[in-house]
């Protein structure tokens, strides 16, 4: 390369860095893009379909109830076991019904044993091993499970992501207690 | 080697072996497992003379998650969750090439809107991954800024992912049949908004960063592959493209509805570093060109065939093979069934393992920051070489 070439190519190539410089002089002097988070927040608009930890879905008729009919599809379904649902068991009889039931067999007849009720008694969730893959909410029967849209969920132990959602589900229908209840009467007078 | 003095053998397997071919006058050393410029747990063995490469030796393993032998103790839909997380760079490559097998072995017919549903995210995503490169590749070779804009660029798109996939990295969206939730309008005007304004960033990503003197410099003329030794290897992707080999699989074996779209494959003659660095950033101006065509035609329709596979379908015996194009080359995911409640193998073929392969003789002779340079050019995910 001749010497007259090599000195023009310098300067271009010094020029090159002056564009980088004017391109950081511009942004430098615009609006700054971070979201501070605790004193602004992303526009909720986007968290909509936001897949956070899964939830209960109240029953329409008692909303500090769970739809859920514990048949166990979830627990089967989900790929890193982090459902834990118990059946709740068949109320406990006294002296006098069942030795009134064992007669009635004693006699012939057909007794029909107060059976289970479908509700759970225990719904238990480990968080630190859901992979939020949206499994169990398709294998649902009764689509009593779905994601909730909690974005900021934080912990300082294994077991803060442990969760009782059958509990969760209840404070968070006493929260909106009045909300709740005034609404399926707003529906009944329509209809 | 023994140590003398403590009279103790050092070092373990690898290093034991490397050091069996060193010659007297060289330093051994090792690259990583921790080192910044590997993007993991990657672990280079490098004889250097000086400072200029004898030889290197890429060590694998750091990182191994056991993700085909997880594939045999659970059923093929549970197994979905699993493909959003062999590479966080693209993962809706790897989700549509494991839907696309299974789809291929069971039979399942794609809706059309669902396709164009998965053209449009797995697209983006592909911005995402390149724009996640770009951001890392300057980083290393030791500019802070531009990886700010790349950020800035890659939360939007971001946002706009996480409306129709409902999660930020580990996409899981794809499910046999379709896609698991349809777009909604806040989606359509996000994309809208978004593909002028990353038109408009390019050029300044141009001005700001290729044009700089300083990394033409580093990057130019390093790290040369010829097209018979990406070839001999097996390289694809923007690595293979950037050595004049015209190799895409949406173009090769066009799969889903790809053929219906007027894009360019960008391919570079020159075959060295910069010229995989161009491939890309052209990569992402011809993903938007497809993502506004693929806005623009959507069909209406269903985003899920009525009868998608429960948690419990069984696939029916044989085997099927599919690959889509990633970030980083050809994914291809092989399932065998043998009719039973779960796959009986699958097989991951990632394109980061044949890319890495290329860099123990491409980085023979050279100096060890370029190498740096090289390795980062080859964009690595270390998640997916090891699976």
């Amino acid at each position: 390369m001749n010497p007259i070439k090599k000195f023009f190519q310098t300067i271009a190539d010094l020029w090159s860095l002056i564009v980088g410089l004017q391109i950081t002089g511009k942004y430098f002097c615009q609006r700054q893009v971070t979201v501070h988070y605790p004193r602004k927040e992303i526009d909720p608009e986007i968290n909509k379909t936001y897949r956070g930890h899964i939830e209960l879905v109240a029953s329409p008729k008692d909303p500090t109830k769970p739809k859920c009919i514990s048949c166990l599809m979830c627990v089967s379904a989900c790929p890193s076991g982090c459902i834990t649902v118990v059946k709740s068991k068949p109320p406990k009889l006294s002296p006098e019904e069942e030795q009134a039931i064992k007669d009635a067999e004693a006699r012939g007849e057909k007794v029909k044993k107060p059976s289970a009720p479908k509700e759970p008694a225990q719904w238990k969730y480990d968080f630190s091993l859901c992979s939020l893959c949206g499994t169990c909410i398709e294998a649902c029967a009764v689509d009593s499970i779905q994601f909730s849209n909690e974005l900021y969920v934080v912990g300082t132990s294994r077991n803060d992501f442990k969760y009782d959602l059958l509990a969760r589900l209840k404070s968070q229908a006493e929260k909106r207690g009045p909300v709740a209840e005034s609404k399926p009467e707003a529906e009944t007078k329509e209809a | 080697m023994r140590n003398e003095k403590l009279d103790l053998v050092t070092g373990d397997f690898y290093t034991q072996n490397f050091q069996k071919g060193a010659r007297e006058n060289t330093l051994i050393l090792n690259m990583g497992p921790q080192h910044p410029s590997t993007h993991g747990v990657l672990r280079i063995i490098l004889e250097l003379d000086g400072e200029y490469i004898v030889r290197a030796e890429p060590i694998l393993g750091y990182l191994h998650r056991m993700h085909e032998k997880m594939a045999e103790v659970k059923t093929l839909v549970q197994y979905m969750p699993n493909m959003g997380r062999v590479d966080y760079g693209h993962p809706l490559a790897w989700n549509w090439a494991f839907a696309g097998a299974v789809e291929r072995l069971g039979g399942i017919e794609v809706p059309e809107r669902a396709e164009y549903l998965r053209v449009i995210s797995c697209e983006l995503n592909r911005i995402t991954s390149h724009l996640l490169w770009w951001g890392a590749y300057i980083l290393d070779l030791g500019a802070f800024t531009p990886i700010m804009y790349a950020f800035d660029d890659r939360e939007r798109l971001l946002d706009i992912l996480q409306i129709v996939t409902g999660s930020r990295l580990t996409y899981s969206s794809f499910r046999f049949g379709g896609v698991c939730a349809d777009i909604n309008d806040k989606f359509k005007e996000l994309v809208n908004d978004f593909i002028p304004y990353m038109r408009t960033r390019l050029p300044m990503y141009k001005g700001l960063v290729t044009d700089n003197i300083i990394l033409r410099k580093r990057v130019e003329e390093i790290g040369y592959f010829s097209p018979d030794m990406i070839r001999r290897y097996g390289a694809t992707g923007p690595v293979a493209r950037g050595s004049g080999l015209a190799y895409d699989v949406r173009r090769a074996e066009p799969y889903s509805v790809y053929n219906r779209f007027d894009w360019k494959v960008p391919v570079y003659e020159k075959g060295d570093a910069m010229a995989r660095y161009l491939v890309r950033l052209d990569e992402i101006e011809q993903s938007l060109n497809i993502v506004e065509q693929a806005m623009a035609s959507l069909p209406e329709g269903k985003h899920i065939v009525d009868k998608a596979p429960k948690y419990t379908w069984k696939a029916p015996k044989g085997e099927a093979y599919f690959a889509v194009e990633g970030g980083r080359g050809k994914v291809g995911v092989q399932v065998v069934s043998d009719g039973g409640k779960n796959p009986y193998k699958i097989k991951l073929r990632a394109p980061g393992f044949s890319n890495l392969s290329l860099f123990a003789e491409a980085s023979q002779g050279t100096l060890l920051a370029d190498a740096v340079a090289i390795l980062g050019s080859l964009d690595l995910i270390i998640p997916e070489i090891d699976r």
